[in-house]
């Protein structure tokens, strides 16, 4: 795994609460909806963080599993 | 059954030997472990009470079995915790599987800070059955009366009166208040037409209990083991368990197009325990099918008339909250209750019970439903989600801590309610928060705290003078406190071991004063001082 790539739980202690809204963001919506919105969120989400050193290590733990 | 029920005897209640009726400061209806627990909580501060239970034995076959830190702790104020201790099984390993695989493992260190692990687990009926015998402490204070079912209520100017049924009559008592602890499907409830609304699932779940005198796991160490998507049946989930007496209670949540009876079957059960536990002697001791609602009262306080308990709110089973929530609704009622009838306090302190309490059930249906949720993924979306927590916990801390098969029950904060002090003090524990224990030279902090209002001083610098009518208990140098607690802080602390208000050492005197009329709910008054 890319040394990038930061192992800290940076969730905590609020994972349950992210956990909850990501489903209610779904909820409803057909499987191709639920992808697209994944979609979006993937792109807005690593603009958040910016790095690329860190996206880079992200997409090849992702790819890997 | 391996455990056998005791029959407690119906003994002919005063009232119907020619001695008219009763009067009784507080009437409780169910002999559960929240009607029994309250009761003796009352008669620790004095109070009298009578408990109608139209049953004659402690609750029969595996229902709760795990047990939390906190609710151990008030169970020791109690005076059934050392018991409980002793009988119960506290695991330590646990792992967790998805499909066959092992995703990962945690060893639960003792918390050498606490008296109390972080749960045990004990059946049901031994809890309830040290609690009758608890109850025996108290002649004159609890009087305990099986096979007496309430059958109707009458609320009256100064009380309520209780109609009850018995096999050799029935009669009528009076009470100041009463407590309606008579279970989820509380019939004084239904009698008052008050609005019991939440949400309901239509998971089934088939609960085994197994006797088998060897471990399935590969040391003397007890493990708590939970599937996702199990390699034994079709459901999406399974949790085995160990309990005393070397009992296993297997957990299968069936999917929702299983018929339930079929699956209770031996011929369906046994092949299934044998795929989990492989080739072991063992016995089937229980066998159940349940589901459950999440739903709550809008208001436990109705007059005279108290909710307390799964009469007020029930929850799914995940994270072990009923009883456990039950037992921290009697630790929050019954200081106030007591002050209430001892006249020490205006019954208005009655509805911060409400409030407080209310809140409680709130989190506990929170936490339970989000871990209901986890297990049972609405769509194929939120089981690939779910699918892509467990992948990624192999070795990712944060997945690891998304993955939920239950929430342990942990007490929440009374922090912003009414009877708190806002917290002002840069540091140290805030106002709302359960006491943590603490090791003291001889014993642990906790067996010093509770029934009365406390004021906690640690530190040379916080001698600081108690208000009348409350103790106070002074620390230097004890290292166990001050990593709890801080150093020079001053703790005003309720009677159910909640810090009301913290101060740092140097307060003026007034500033405790008025924390402390704000505890006792007086809130009027504090304009006053
Ligand atoms: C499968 C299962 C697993 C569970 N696991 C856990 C767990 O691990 N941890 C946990 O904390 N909780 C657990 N629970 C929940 C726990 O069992 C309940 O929350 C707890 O029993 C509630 O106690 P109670 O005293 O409020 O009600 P009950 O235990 O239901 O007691 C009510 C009492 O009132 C009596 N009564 C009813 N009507 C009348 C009447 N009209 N007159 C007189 N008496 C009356 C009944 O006979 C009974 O004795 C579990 C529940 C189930 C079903």
């Amino acid at each position: 795994m890319s040394q990038n790539l930061d192992l800290r739980d940076r969730l905590h202690p609020h994972g349950d609460d992210f956990y909850e809204l990501l489903m209610a963001a779904h909820d409803g919506l057909e499987f191709d909806q639920s992808a697209a919105l994944n979609a979006r969120l993937v792109l807005i989400l690593a603009n958040e963080v910016g790095d690329i050193n860190s996206l880079t290590a992200a997409i090849e733990r992702a790819a890997a599993s | 059954m391996h455990y056998q029920n005791r029959k407690y005897p119906f003994r002919t209640p005063p009232e119907l030997m020619g001695e008219g009726r009763g009067r009784y400061p507080v009437a409780i209806i169910g002999a559960g472990p929240i009607g029994m627990a309250m009761a003796i909580d009352l008669a620790l501060h004095g109070i009298r009470s009578v408990i109608l239970d139209d049953n004659n034995m402690v609750s029969v076959g595996s229902r709760a079995i795990c047990w939390a830190k906190r609710t151990l702790e008030i169970f020791d104020r109690l005076g059934i915790g050392d018991r409980m201790l002793e009988k119960g099984v506290t695991w330590k390993v646990g792992r967790l599987f998805h499909g066959k695989e092992e995703v990962y493992n945690f060893d639960l260190l003792p918390d050498d800070a606490h008296k109390m692990p972080a749960f045990v687990n004990l059946q049901q009926y031994y809890v309830e059955e040290y609690l009758v015998d608890r109850i025996a402490d108290f002649p004159d204070l609890i009087d305990l009366r099986w096979l007496n079912k309430v059958t109707g209520e009458e609320i009256t100017d100064d009380g309520v009166a209780l109609h009850v049924k018995t096999s050799e009559g029935n009669y009528w008592l009076s009470a100041d208040y009463v407590l309606a602890c008579d279970g989820c499907k509380s019939q004084i409830r239904q009698r008052m037409g008050l609005a019991f609304e939440g949400q309901t699932f239509e998971e089934h779940f088939l609960i085994t209990d197994v006797e088998m005198p060897e471990p399935p796991f590969e040391s003397e160490t007890p493990e708590r083991w939970f599937w996702f998507k199990p390699p034994f049946h079709s459901g999406q989930s399974a949790l085995l368990h160990k309990q005393p007496d070397n009992i296993y209670r297997i957990d299968l949540q069936l999917g929702p197009d299983t018929d339930p009876t079929e699956e209770a079957k031996p011929e369906q059960v046994i092949p299934r325990v044998k795929q989990i536990i492989g080739d072991r002697d063992f016995k089937i001791d229980w066998v159940s099918v349940y589901s459950f609602t999440c739903a709550m009262l809008e208001k436990f306080v109705h007059g005279r008339i108290i909710f307390v308990g799964d009469s007020a709110h029930v929850v799914s089973p995940f994270g072990a909250r009923g009883g456990n929530g039950g037992i921290q609704d009697v630790d929050n009622l019954g200081w106030k209750l007591a002050a209430v009838l001892k006249g020490e306090a205006e019954p208005a302190l009655l509805e911060s019970y409400d409030e407080e309490r209310r809140h409680g059930a709130r989190e506990n249906i929170k936490n339970s439903a989000r871990a209901t949720n986890f297990m049972t993924p609405k769509s194929k979306m939120e089981a690939m989600f779910r699918d892509a927590v467990l992948n990624l916990a192999s070795d990712l801390p944060f997945a690891r801590r998304l993955v939920n098969s239950g929430r342990l029950s942990f007490p929440c904060s009374l922090e912003g309610f009414t009877l708190q002090s806002p917290h002002t003090a840069p540091r140290g524990l805030a106002p709302g928060t359960p006491c943590p224990d603490a090791p003291l030279e001889d014993g642990w902090l906790l067996n010093q705290l509770g029934k009365e209002f406390i004021l906690l001083t640690i530190g040379a610098r916080a001698k600081a003078l108690a208000p009348s009518g409350v103790k106070s208990l002074h620390f230097e140098n004890s290292p166990g406190v001050i990593a709890q607690y801080g150093d020079d802080m001053i703790y005003l602390i309720r009677p159910d071991q909640h810090i009301a208000a913290a101060f740092e050492a140097g307060t003026d005197s007034k500033a405790i004063e008025r924390a402390l009329v704000r505890a006792t709910g007086s809130l009027a008054l504090e304009t006053a001082i």
